[in-house]
């Protein structure tokens, strides 16, 4: 067999590439952890977590991060920083190679997640951190009696915007149906809220100020007509987009460009798993990532085995 | 211990802006998960740039002066100094390697 540098390295350290190593690590597999931040995903910056089972009382994000890296670590799992910049991933020694060096491995595991969308609105980028933000848990505080806008309608639009009204005078809640995608406690929460104000059926097409953000501009999109916001914020969650940049054209994707797995996680290619949110999963949670990383850690396990 | 200084509004002007070597000055909180991801890299980079670049923190729970001066909406955000001026930002999560990038360009 062809020596290589780790039976199967780990892509990205959110929920799902920490329980996959956690499971690998248990295995005994000489497995390798690559993030390129730092370990904990999407998770990092939600403020709280009160669907994870165990956590009756639930939890900030980062402390569950710490809990599943002590575990993951207390199992011997080796965790390195470093950016992929391509894979080939075509034959049975797998390369992975970042900036300054490559690595290679039997199986791969690709859990790099997903990152919020941005809004394709005139002047976005010109007011991210000027205003714009897409992180209500870093940031709310500098709006302590504003008014402020977010976007979007699921379950993180809905939950921030319940967060944020802790401390804002007013949220104009932008959706651009006539109603919530959210689960309906959190639809609860937020109609008997009476700091949110919906604005139905408008997206937002430019925002403007002269240092900072002072004006979100909205359109209805059933009428046409556009209105002007006076805000000193705009939080922007309006879904996400898999990290997948990377990938090339080595892996069959889905219509939106997740990356497309069977029951056991196996992607297109003999080898390489995917599992969590840079999946073509039908929903994008803790919980779900952590089964995914289970999964895939166990399909790795008995790849390499069979090798 | 950090190896990144503590700096806030009262000695903003001598620590930062009059500092003869280039600064990096952190805004973080301690209610804030990236900032707390973000830490580490800025500690290590206080030790491998520490006689060239002065590295230092700004709380901006325990600060609001100069946070507001320069219009920090969002945090963290890295600001950058040489000569009293503000030359460069890094805003957000980012990679040690962009703020490596970033004090590289102020030696």
């Amino acid at each position: 067999m062809n020596t290589v540098d780790y039976d199967l390295v780990i892509i990205g350290g959110g929920p799902a590439g920490l329980t996959a190593g956690i499971y690998a690590s248990r295995a005994r597999l000489n497995v390798l952890m690559l993030e390129k931040l730092v370990p904990g995903g999407q998770i990092i910056v939600t403020d709280w977590i009160e669907n994870y089972p165990g956590f009756p009382e639930g939890l900030p994000g980062e402390g569950l991060v710490e809990k599943f890296i002590e575990q993951a670590q207390f199992f011997g799992l080796k965790i390195e920083t470093g950016e992929v910049v391509s894979m080939d991933l075509s034959g049975p020694v797998k390369k992975i190679a970042l900036e300054k060096t490559t690595i290679t491995a039997r199986a791969v595991i690709i859990a790099t997640g997903s990152s919020p969308k941005k809004l394709g609105a005139d002047k976005e980028k010109d007011f991210l951190g000027r205003g714009i933000s897409t992180c209500a848990t870093c940031d709310a505080p500098f709006f302590k009696d504003s008014v402020v806008a977010a976007v979007g309608g699921g379950d993180t639009a809905v939950q921030e915007s319940l967060y944020l009204t802790k401390y804002v005078k007013k949220i104009y809640l932008i959706h651009r149906r006539d109603q919530l995608r959210a689960v309906k406690i959190l639809q609860e929460r937020a109609f008997s809220n009476n700091k949110i104000e919906f604005i139905w059926n408008s997206v937002v097409t430019g925002f403007d100020g002269l240092f900072n953000l002072e004006k979100v501009f909205v359109q209805n999109v059933k009428t046409g007509e556009t209105q002007q916001l006076d805000v000193e914020g705009c939080f922007v969650w309006v879904g996400i987009q898999p990290n997948t940049g990377f990938l090339g054209n080595s892996l069959k994707l889905d219509d939106a460009g997740f990356i497309a797995v069977n029951a056991r996680m196996e992607t297109s290619a003999p080898g390489v798993f995917a599992a969590g949110d840079v999946r073509n999963t039908p929903l994008r949670q803790v919980a779900t990532a952590v089964g995914d990383g289970a999964i895939a850690a166990t399909s790795a396990a008995h790849y390499i085995e069979s090798l | 211990m950090s190896n990144a200084k503590e700096v806030n509004d009262s000695n903003f002007e001598a620590e930062v802006l009059k500092s003869d070597k280039p600064v990096l000055v952190d805004f973080w909180a301690p209610w804030c998960g990236p900032c707390k991801a973000i830490a580490p890299a800025i500690d290590e980079l206080a030790a491998e740039y520490g006689g060239q670049i002065k590295i230092t923190k700004c709380n901006v729970d325990e600060n609001s002066a100069t946070p507001g001066k320069y219009g920090i909406k969002a945090i963290p955000t890295l600001l950058f100094f040489k000569g009293g001026d503000l030359v460069d930002q890094l805003r957000g999560l980012v990679a040690k390697n962009k703020i490596d990038e970033s004090l590289k360009k102020l030696l």
